[in-house]
């Protein structure tokens, strides 16, 4: 009885095995233009994006550019050694984290503010003209906008200095040689710089928001306020959360232009303009100092990408929808 | 109650005109302090009601046109190409990753997608492009890094694929005998003009903005983009003079340097300002698509 199933098994397996085989080489023979379709764009990734992942590796290595970057010594753990023993270690980290942080809080809390408040303009004309205009400095390069601070803050002939001191009768400022004011001068122009593109999407979410809800509140009686905070905010409260959560999976990372373009890489703010991406960079381009400087965008890679995978944890968790994956 | 509501929005309209004026006035004055008056400038500092009028910023600039319409021209090129280039392998990356029936299709939307969660950093990847491909000093160095950077796009496109364009309409061109090629080309792709344009003004308006490339790979001014000679100007204004394409070295005795530091701005940024208002509803468009995922 055994063997008679068996061979019967066998037989099927048989007849299965041959026929698909040719139709499967049929069908693939179909996807072969498909194929070719994609070859340019997997051959870039695999040149710009996962040869430099395997790159990471010159962390671990002396580089000297006599022996090559094959023929370089390996040397372990050494350069994170270096790396973390100096009080830049420190400073790059507390910086980004910090700095990412505010930004964080303060755009969202400003394009909440604006969404909502552009939710009651009547006027859709007006209405188009202010998120046209709030979104203007998310399209000018960092270097354009560090020409407006620079016109701004410019010790000898800047607005601040020249016109708004002066008429509050306060004593004029170096601003690009003193570290202190940097942290709320980066802010403010950060904020300012993106708080249009988050109007945009949560202003998005506020208009999809059904008009039955507010007429069934106001026959209720309930204030403009009170139908903000008990509708609208918990309405669009997902898409702050995700907003914020993806805002915390990028946090190891920095807009490098705002930290070098517009401090215009003065060494004496360095201790408050001093982030990962801009030592990464000085380390490579100006130091010549490649060892640290990959041993430190190793460590942010890898502290990046594990907190990307949490953040992503648990956006997935509230919503799986809108998970990045 | 009417009166109420009427005044309601006058307030509250007031209010965002002042917002507005928050996110216009910086440009205001950057475009007068570049009208001012060098002396005025250097004893009064940039004002928005400056003492003298001069276009002596922008004369100065006249003279060194040599060298701006050369950054110009190249900024126009690398914009161009590279906006041409890197929609059109977004596409045929994204549209094989969208079809239901493509094999490997999860493998490969893997591949694409592991590139947006994790990347080797600056410096492996500049020695790629400084070693490996030796790119130092070529327009490609400007355009190359730019053209995917990763898999983000790619996947927003295929998203629009999946969605937009029904299979049955794939598999009735196949049919009457069209091969897969040639269903992308005049079936898909034109259906597809909305994302193509979206994503195409946002490629495009990043390769006008793109400086960091050029400080990495680029020290031949010959190459400078507008937004490359810009980042010069900023840390050393006298770059304009000394620089080997600069048309008239002997202007240098008297450079209006305050003001010509703004005035450059201005044209670096015009372009921007003047085309912004005909583009706005499709950057809020495009932002809206790529925020539901990221």
């Amino acid at each position: 009885m055994a063997k008679i199933i068996a061979t019967r098994e066998t037989k099927h397996v048989e007849i299965n095995m041959k026929q698909p085989l040719k139709l499967r080489l049929s069908k693939k023979k179909r996807f072969v233009p498909l194929f070719l379709l994609m070859f340019p764009g997997l051959l870039y990734l695999s040149i710009n994006n996962y040869i430099p992942m395997f790159g990471l590796f010159i962390a671990f290595k002396d580089i000297n550019f006599a022996q090559g970057i094959w023929g370089s010594d390996w040397v372990g753990f050494r350069n994170f050694e270096y790396l973390f023993s100096t009080r830049d270690a420190w400073v790059i980290t507390r910086n980004t984290i910090l700095y990412n942080s505010a930004f964080i809080v303060f755009t969202m809390v400003a394009a909440l503010a604006l969404a909502i408040l552009l939710n009651e303009v009547k006027n859709k004309l007006l209405a188009r003209f202010y998120q046209s205009v709030v979104l203007l400095p998310y399209l000018i390069s960092m270097v354009i906008i560090s020409y407006l601070v620079f016109a701004v803050f410019s010790t000898r002939t800047g607005l601040m200095n020249q016109t708004i001191l002066p008429l509050l009768g306060l004593d004029q400022v170096s601003w690009y040689t003193e570290a202190m004011h940097w942290p709320w001068i980066l802010t403010s122009v950060k904020v300012w710089n993106d708080v249009g593109f988050f109007t945009v999407i949560l202003f998005a979410a506020v208009i999809g928001i059904s008009n039955e809800y507010y007429e069934a509140a106001k026959l209720d009686g309930a204030t403009k306020w009170q139908q903000i905070r008990y509708i609208t905010l918990p309405s669009i409260a997902p898409v702050i959360v995700m907003l914020v959560l993806i805002g915390i999976g990028k946090i190891f990372y920095s807009d490098f232009g705002l930290f070098y373009v517009v401090p215009m890489d003065s060494g004496p703010l360095y201790s408050t303009t001093n982030v990962i991406d801009t030592y990464v960079f000085r380390g490579l381009m100006q130091l010549g100092d490649i060892s640290m400087s990959a041993a430190a965008g190793f460590y942010q890679s890898i502290v990046g990408f594990v907190l990307v995978v949490i953040s992503n944890w648990l956006v997935r968790r509230k919503n799986k929808e809108n998970a990045l994956f | 109650m009417k009166v109420q509501n009427k005044n309601r929005q006058w307030t509250l309209n007031i209010f965002m005109m002042f917002v507005a004026s928050v996110f216009i006035l910086p440009f205001v004055l950057l475009i007068i302090s570049s009208l001012t008056d060098e002396v005025a400038v250097v004893q009064y500092g940039y004002s928005f009601f400056p003492k003298e009028f001069s276009l002596d910023a922008y004369s100065y600039l006249w003279d060194q046109r040599g060298q701006i319409l050369h950054a110009y021209g190249i900024t126009i090129l690398v914009t161009v190409v590279g906006t041409v280039l890197g929609l059109t392998m977004t596409a045929m990356l994204a549209y094989p990753l969208s079809r239901k029936d493509m094999p490997l299709r999860n493998v490969l939307g893997f591949l694409v997608f592991f590139t947006i969660i994790f990347n080797g950093g600056l410096v492996p990847t500049y020695l790629v492009y400084t070693n490996l491909l030796d790119l130092k000093n070529t327009i490609w160095a400007q355009i190359i890094p730019y053209l995917l950077m990763n898999g983000f796009n790619v996947l927003l496109m295929r998203t629009f694929f999946t969605t937009t364009i029904p299979d049955s309409i794939i598999e009735s061109a196949r049919i009457d005998g069209a091969g897969e090629i040639r269903i992308f080309r005049s079936l898909v792709l034109p259906l597809s003009l909305p994302i193509l344009a979206t994503i195409g003004l946002l490629m495009a308006t990043m390769y006008w903005n793109n400086w960091f490339n050029q400080m990495l790979f680029i020290t031949d001014p010959g190459l400078y983009t507008i937004q490359n000679l810009l980042n010069r100007i900023m840390t050393d204004i006298q770059f304009l003079q000394n620089s080997d394409l600069a048309s008239d070295a002997s202007a240098a005795a008297d450079l209006p340097s305050t003001t010509v530091r703004m005035a450059i701005a201005v044209i670096g940024i015009l372009p921007i300002l003047i085309t912004y208002p005909f583009f706005t509803k499709y950057f809020r468009k495009g932002i809206a698509v790529g925020a539901v995922k990221g």
